[in-house]
């Protein structure tokens, strides 16, 4: 499904802040794996969700999408094919805009120059009933009233309204409080599964990223160091993750907000 | 003042105010929406009033309008290429265009700096025909710029409800989210300036036929005056649906032109108009960026004066 050959990828090349942030990285996702990632600060797990969703520019290698190279793809062409989440709930909405606006923009139904119909705001109010924060009866409120949990629930919902062939999360929950994030992550593993979602999920809490998907990647320093999944992964412990980190990069994992439990 | 004169005095204001409307609803799009500083919107404005011209003296008053509208979008055409494709700053972008503009608009007229409309037919010639003997006779040129208003009003309204005006707006607030919704944020600036610039090239092709003349110096300071009218507006309209944010752009024009004019009357000299209207935009600014860093100021000053007690 997803191919990323051989990527590498460099910031400020030429200068002396110059920097490796992926070093030859080769991974493959077959349909419907749902990994997550886990890495120290600077480990590369963002410029590699970057790099397949065409924010970051590659500097050798390609990205194979669904049998085509998209390498040379504009990120707009390549988000009819990648949903992506980030970390700041602001990033994925229009905030001036109302909730039946934003969603209509990610739903692209009808023509260019049709408003928004009275069928399709029906469609949109069962989607939004689906995530179970009330929404559904706030069509017309500006976004940028929404809470930061809501928010996220509402792009999650935009990028899945046309279900991807790949959903790229980055710590989407991170901002969020805890009974929040647990929401927002609810919402996430019942969208996954409902459309069969092919996933990729940074994120920082090890107990997530043994608890959520079929496999798990460590990544450091540009590089994927750890690939566990099936049986292998289902015996891993967090403690287990942190020793497997030692061993691979030669020290401790040192990230400021790691959360090794909940 | 007898009450023939404060009437010819707000019909003055209310004509001037409904021509310049158009340009404030241009920069409601392009400056509220798109969330662009379309500076170019001098050069524009006299772009439209000297195509339109030209094209009306050639003896088409309706095909003027038209290719006033056509002239205006081709300079948006060309001032959106520059920020989206050639990596030029949207600001510069309009600057260049507006200096630019100024060679292309004396081109246009010939090389005069002046043209007489006092002999051509002209959209307002014949309207006042088409009303001749109606009890909207002596009124038509307050029907051709209201017509004008209210159908530019109703096109923002109507096109911003769009998918594609949906966009425009998404634009303005958040390029990231229009990428993730599959749509090139170039695009919807490029189709959203084009637009813009066809009313503000629309209304300097009004004013000069309404004022029988144009002059190469027609929009100097325009962009100014309409943002000030859209600031206006946005006071007595600040939220709420677009057709009435839209309606408060031709509201805060006539009301501006309406303050213009009493103060002409008390004696302020004409040339005053566009310190007037930059110290209207400075303060519609300054004031609710004040609101905002107010209560820090506070309390600096509160601890200065608790640690001289």
């Amino acid at each position: 499904m997803l191919y990323v050959n051989d990527v590498s990828v460099t910031f400020n090349r030429g200068t002396p802040d110059c920097a490796l942030a992926l070093d030859r990285v080769t991974l493959h996702l077959p349909a419907g794996d749902f990994v997550t990632v886990i890495g120290s600060n600077g480990a590369g797990k963002s410029t590699l969700l970057n790099v397949i969703c065409g924010t970051a520019e590659p500097d050798s290698g390609t990205i194979v999408l669904a049998g085509s190279d998209i390498t040379a793809v504009p990120p707009h062409v390549r988000a009819r094919q990648i949903g992506r989440l980030f970390q700041d709930p602001m990033k994925g909405t229009a905030p001036g805009m109302t909730i039946e606006e934003n969603m209509a923009l990610a739903a692209g139904l009808g023509g260019w120059f049709s408003a928004i119909r009275r069928q399709d705001r029906e469609l949109f109010r069962e989607r939004l009933s689906r995530l179970g924060m009330g929404l559904e009866d706030r069509l017309r409120s500006p976004v940028g009233s929404l809470s930061g949990g809501q928010r996220q629930a509402l792009t999650l919902m935009m990028a899945t309204f046309n279900p991807p062939k790949l959903l790229l999360l980055d710590e989407h929950t991170a901002a969020l409080d805890p009974a929040t994030a647990e929401k927002v992550l609810d919402i996430t593993r019942r969208m996954i599964s409902e459309n069969s979602l092919t996933c990729l999920m940074i994120t920082h809490n090890m107990r997530d990223a043994l608890d959520l998907g079929n496999r798990t990647i460590m990544m450091d320093r540009g590089r994927v160091i750890y690939d566990a999944a099936g049986d292998e992964r289902a015996s891993l412990t967090v403690a287990d993750l942190t020793e497997r980190f030692r061993e691979a990069a030669g020290r401790e994992m040192a990230v400021d907000r790691i959360m090794l439990e909940r | 003042m007898n009450l023939s004169s404060v009437l010819t005095l707000l019909q003055t204001a209310l004509e001037n105010g409904l021509a310049l409307s158009v340009t404030v609803l241009a920069l409601f799009l392009s400056y509220k929406m798109l969330n662009v500083c379309d500076l170019s919107t001098d050069g524009c404005f006299t772009l439209g009033a000297a195509v339109g011209a030209v094209v009306a003296l050639s003896g088409h008053p309706w095909l003027s309008v038209l290719a006033a509208m056509g002239a205006g979008m081709a300079s948006g055409l060309v001032t959106a290429l520059l920020q989206t494709k050639m990596g030029v700053d949207s600001l510069l972008s309009g600057i260049i265009v507006n200096t630019g503009l100024y060679s292309v608009n004396m081109a246009v007229m010939g090389g005069a700096s002046l043209l007489n409309l006092n002999r051509c037919e002209t959209v307002f010639t014949r309207c006042r025909a088409f009303l001749e003997g109606s009890f909207l006779g002596g009124q038509y040129k307050l029907v051709v710029l209201t017509a004008a208003a209210c159908l530019t009003v109703l096109f923002m309204s109507l096109f911003l409800r769009t998918r594609l005006g949906m966009a425009v707006r998404a634009t303005g607030n958040n390029p990231d989210m229009v990428r993730s919704s599959s749509i090139d944020p170039s695009a919807t600036t490029i189709i959203g300036l084009c637009i813009a610039n066809s009313f503000t090239a629309l209304s300097g092709c009004l004013l000069s036929q309404m004022n029988r003349s144009v002059t190469v110096d027609i929009g100097s300071g325009v962009v100014t005056i309409a943002l000030a009218s859209l600031l206006i507006g946005g006071v007595f309209i600040p939220r709420g649906r677009i057709p009435w944010r839209a309606a408060g752009c031709v509201l805060g024009a006539v009301i501006f032109r309406i303050v213009y004019a009493v103060a002409l009357r008390f004696n302020m000299p004409a040339f005053m108009l566009k310190l007037i209207s930059s110290v209207i935009v400075v303060l519609a600014i300054f004031l609710p960026y004040l609101k905002t860093v107010y209560p820090s100021i506070r309390k600096r000053f509160s601890r200065r004066s608790g640690r001289q007690a």
